[in-house]
């Protein structure tokens, strides 16, 4: 678990500078007084003032220790405030519902439990049952009400509680969700957020453990980003909420829990970006959510064997982002794609047959897509290991590649 | 409290047993209501649960009670008496399917619909009134329905304005669905066209109450919604012919039809799957009041769906949503008893669908379909309780479509006699006459809102006709409402800040 959390940390003093020449920032550093109002250049190149910075002195306290971590341990000298994955989306989301009253939540379990990862936690005791709002179980009718309540003009955040429980929301997120804009002729925009934990988690069986972003990748209409780290994690959810297109934000069971030291002043991810993990030399690794951390834990192995892997967190599942991917493709040759998705039609899948149209000319050797096994997770542990790609895996792969 | 008890027989048509569900039910029904839990509910109950109205719109000389299925004989002498209530609720609707010697699959336990043309019981002479048995906790009153009318002032329930103005929506929904028919077999709309000939007592009846702020959702059937709403007709004409001056850019065609302007949420294609979005634009207007503060916000919003989609989750799911929160919303059935070739009775366990109101706790009231100043009374209520905060009715209109559910459906699976039996009860016939024998206008003047629809209708279809095909750069202009959402191209800049992109020619 240590080496997860270096990478965290490495993650995390990496993805500070600007991956490509291109204009985007995620954020500028400025002066770190809480209250202090300063600026936030986008990547639209338009400048947000941050209001208050006053929510980053209350949450500093609330940040656990669960795993105590020397790399990453919270030394007073440094900026930002500490804290979990499930706190940052919790952090970004409160913001962003003190910034814009039209901002609200609609899940099973969102209020008054605080949320079944707690990400909801709290908020509804501070923002009322109508804004936090507890729903029956029925996916397809709360989603679709939270997309009757975006057209008309509130900014809903749906939360599956589970991301598999969204296939009973498919009817809602693909025809109303992605369509209405379109069908509409541009009359009605939905500025929804579905979000909601996928991916394999510790034997939670087959029904729990699905990863639905191949499923939503070919709606026409709507954005995916998958989060990995805390930093991305409240970015994400904050542009998400901001970004007036529907956006899927796809967070991971077991990445809740990681602890990192996130910046006080308002920031936001880019919903087209890719974040640069690790530049390198020899082979492009491109991943998200989990499979970074298991891509990080190879890359140290690959590192000590004297491999130079570029990892990067594709980010946004949809659109690529193909410029940091072609960059570094154009820079590599080698790629290399891992995921934690089913190999067949799979986000890998449109990742190759994206890059092998646009970069074709670059590569020295056929990509390499390392995806779970088309298996429904099965509940042993043994099994469970072996349907998700392992870091040992990923090492062979680049020894592969890299012939 | 006078009780009246009123009811008319469906001729002809085979259904369960709702003439038995007289007044003297209803108490019994009401007091089986359960309590909702938790108690959410600071007001009593709502429990008007069946308002069966006298038909002074049906005409007098009707035809002897039509029964083709030799079921229903033993029915209507059974009309005469009391009926128990425990003989009602205890007496389950039979899977029986077996066809004998009629292509209709109908059930054996031959029953009336509720909603025909004969009239068992009269009321008093001035037939304008609208009685209605009301149980304890009823909680509007609609200010036009009187009791006890004498007959020499018959109270009517509509002013000359008012009543013109139903007829000429009335007149416009007939005339542009009968128009879209025309142009679909001339070639210039294609696809699934579904039409609304028939039920426009429903769409006129409800909308022309509602506000600009309020919204209307409906199904693929929603032409005429639109139209009721407010969209004009040279928009929907346009948007049929796929042409870009349609109220969707001609993007939705038929069966989409959007109008941000006049809250139409459109157009679905899929059954149920607009309950949920009106659910959703409820919410809203409940949130705008509480959350927002704007404290006279009351927007309703109108949901219209049909019988088949009353067996959909979606349906379920938004009724105790609805009742549970209060949303401002009315969920109006446009029940025409067909589903394509589906009969309501063939698909529905309970095809009183009103009754299922009350198992989510609101209010579920049937009304007569093809009577538009019936269906305007309920909707005056169920629109007040929405407006006032109370929460969500469940109103079940029963109608019918003289067409089939498209124009590619041959039709032929519904009995010519009773297509006949309800073209009988053409909406627009029947308020021509009560609006005639009322002397609030005259033959001439509906003649010529008739003559002035026609011309609306011609001249939408001119302007269709000669409005511009989309361009190709149209094509990717709607799909993200911030086209960022395309993506950043190999060249890092966005895809939408391409030149060609806008032209539609870049890929994404």
């Amino acid at each position: 678990m240590a080496a997860i959390f270096q990478g965290v940390g490495a993650a995390a003093a990496l993805s500070s500078s600007p991956s490509n020449s291109f204009d985007s920032k995620k954020f500028v550093s400025s002066p770190l007084r809480k209250g202090a109002s300063f600026a936030v250049v986008r990547s639209d190149g338009r400048v947000n003032l941050n209001p208050k910075g006053r929510r980053a002195q209350q949450l500093i306290s609330n940040a656990v220790a669960t795993k105590s971590d020397s790399a990453a341990a919270s030394s007073s000298s440094k900026p930002g405030h500490e804290l979990l994955l499930f706190e940052a989306l919790q952090e970004g989301l409160e913001e962003e519902m003190e910034r814009d009253l039209r901002v609200c939540v609609m899940g099973e379990d969102v209020g008054h439990y605080g949320g079944s990862y707690k990400v909801t936690k709290g908020l509804a005791k501070k923002f009322g049952d109508l804004r936090v709002l507890d729903t029956p179980i029925a996916e397809n009718s709360f989603s679709g009400m939270g997309i009757g309540a975006a057209m008309t003009g509130l900014r809903p955040v749906v939360e599956g509680m589970n991301m598999g429980f969204l296939l009973l929301a498919f009817n809602q997120i693909s025809n109303n969700c992605g369509m209405l804009h379109y069908t509409s002729g541009g009359q009605f925009t939905i500025p929804i957020v579905i979000r909601g934990p996928g991916g394999v988690g510790r034997q939670l069986g087959a029904e729990h453990s699905q990863r639905l972003e191949s499923y939503f990748q070919s709606i026409p209409g709507i954005q995916m980003v998958a989060c990995s780290t805390p930093y991305n994690a409240k970015g994400l959810m904050k542009a998400a909420i901001r970004s007036e297109n529907p956006v899927i934000l796809f967070e991971h069971v077991l990445l809740y829990n990681l602890k990192e030291r996130i910046p006080d002043e308002d920031y936001i991810c880019n919903l087209e970006e890719a974040e640069m993990v690790r530049p390198g030399e020899h082979v492009t690794i491109l991943t998200y959510s989990r499979m970074r951390y298991h891509v990080m834990q190879a890359a140290k192995t690959l590192v000590n064997k004297g491999y130079d892997p570029e990892v990067i967190d594709i980010r946004s599942l949809k659109p690529f982002d193909l410029y940091t991917i072609g960059n570094s493709v154009k820079k590599t040759h080698r790629v290399l794609i891992v995921e934690e998705c089913m190999r067949t039609g799979g986000i890998g899948a449109s990742l190759i047959a994206a890059i092998t149209e646009n970069f074709n000319d670059y590569l020295d050797a056929p990509i390499m897509c390392l995806s779970s096994q088309d298996v429904p997770t099965p509940y042993a542990g043994t099994l469970e290991e072996v349907t998700v790609v392992q870091p040992a895996q990923i090492v062979t792969a680049v020894e592969q590649l890299c012939q | 409290m006078c009780l009246q008890l009123t009811y008319v027989v469906k001729s002809g048509l085979v259904g369960f047993p709702l003439h038995q569900l007289n007044t003297k039910i209803l108490p019994t029904l009401s007091a089986t209501i359960p309590t909702p839990f938790p108690l959410v509910f600071s007001a009593p109950i709502v429990s008007f649960l069946s308002f069966i109205f006298s038909s002074p719109l049906s005409l007098p000389s009707s035809p002897p009670i039509f029964s083709p299925f030799p079921s229903s004989l033993p029915i209507r002498k059974k009309m005469a008496t009391a009926f128990s209530p425990s003989k009602f609720a205890a007496q389950p609707f039979p899977l029986n399917t077996t066809s004998q010697n009629n292509p209709l699959t109908i059930p054996t336990i031959a029953s009336p619909f509720l909603g025909s043309t004969r009239k068992l019981i009269r009321l008093c002479s001035s037939s304008n009134l609208n009685l209605r048995r009301r149980s304890g906790t009823v909680v509007a009153v609609s200010d036009v329905v009187k009791e006890n009318k004498s007959k020499s002032t018959p109270n009517l329930l509509i002013t000359k304005e008012e009543g013109l103005e139903l007829y000429e929506d009335m007149v416009l929904g007939r005339a542009f669905e009968d128009m879209c028919a025309q142009m679909y077999y001339r070639g210039k709309m294609f696809g699934f066209v579904h039409l609304y000939n028939g039920q426009e007592a429903v769409s006129t009846g409800f909308i022309k109450l509602l506000k600009q702020q309020d919204s209307v959702v409906s199904t693929y059937r929603d032409h005429v919604h639109a139209l009721s709403k407010g969209v004009s007709a040279r928009a929907v004409m346009s948007e049929l012919f796929g042409k870009t001056t349609g109220c969707c850019r001609g993007q939705g065609g038929s069966m989409h039809m959007f109008s941000r302007e006049h809250n139409v949420l459109g157009g679905f294609a899929f059954i149920g799957e607009g309950i949920p979005v009106a659910t959703g634009a409820a919410f809203t207007s409940k949130y705008k009041r509480e959350v927002l503060k704007e404290v006279d916000c009351d927007h309703v919003t109108l949901a219209f769906f049909g019988d088949g989609t009353c067996n959909n989750g979606q349906f379920f799911e938004c009724l105790n949503m609805a009742a549970l929160w209060k949303l401002p919303i009315v969920f109006v059935v446009e029940n025409n008893l067909w589903a394509i070739g589906m009969s309501h009775l063939r698909a529905t366990s309970d095809p009183q669908i009103y009754k299922k109101g009350p198992a989510f706790g609101m209010p579920g009231v049937h009304v007569d379909g093809m009577d538009v100043l019936k269906v305007r009374e309920v909707a005056k209520e169920a629109i007040g309780r929405a407006r006032r905060g109370e929460g969500p009715t469940l109103v079940e209109c029963e109608t019918y479509r003289f067409r089939g559910h498209s124009l590619a459906d041959p039709d032929e699976l519904r009995d010519p006699a009773e297509k006949a039996h309800y073209a009988a009860r053409d909406p627009i016939t029947a308020l021509k006459k009560y609006l005639t024998e009322n002397n609030l206008t005259s033959e001439a003047d509906l003649k010529a809102i008739d003559k002035k629809i026609d011309e609306v209708v011609e001249e939408a279809v001119e302007f269709a006709d000669e409005s511009p095909v989309p361009p190709r750069s149209q094509l990717l202009e709607n799909v993200f409402a911030d086209p960022k959402g395309f993506g950043i191209g190999p060249d890092g800049r966005y895809r939408c800040e391409d030149p060609k992109f806008t032209e539609g020619t870049a890929q994404v």
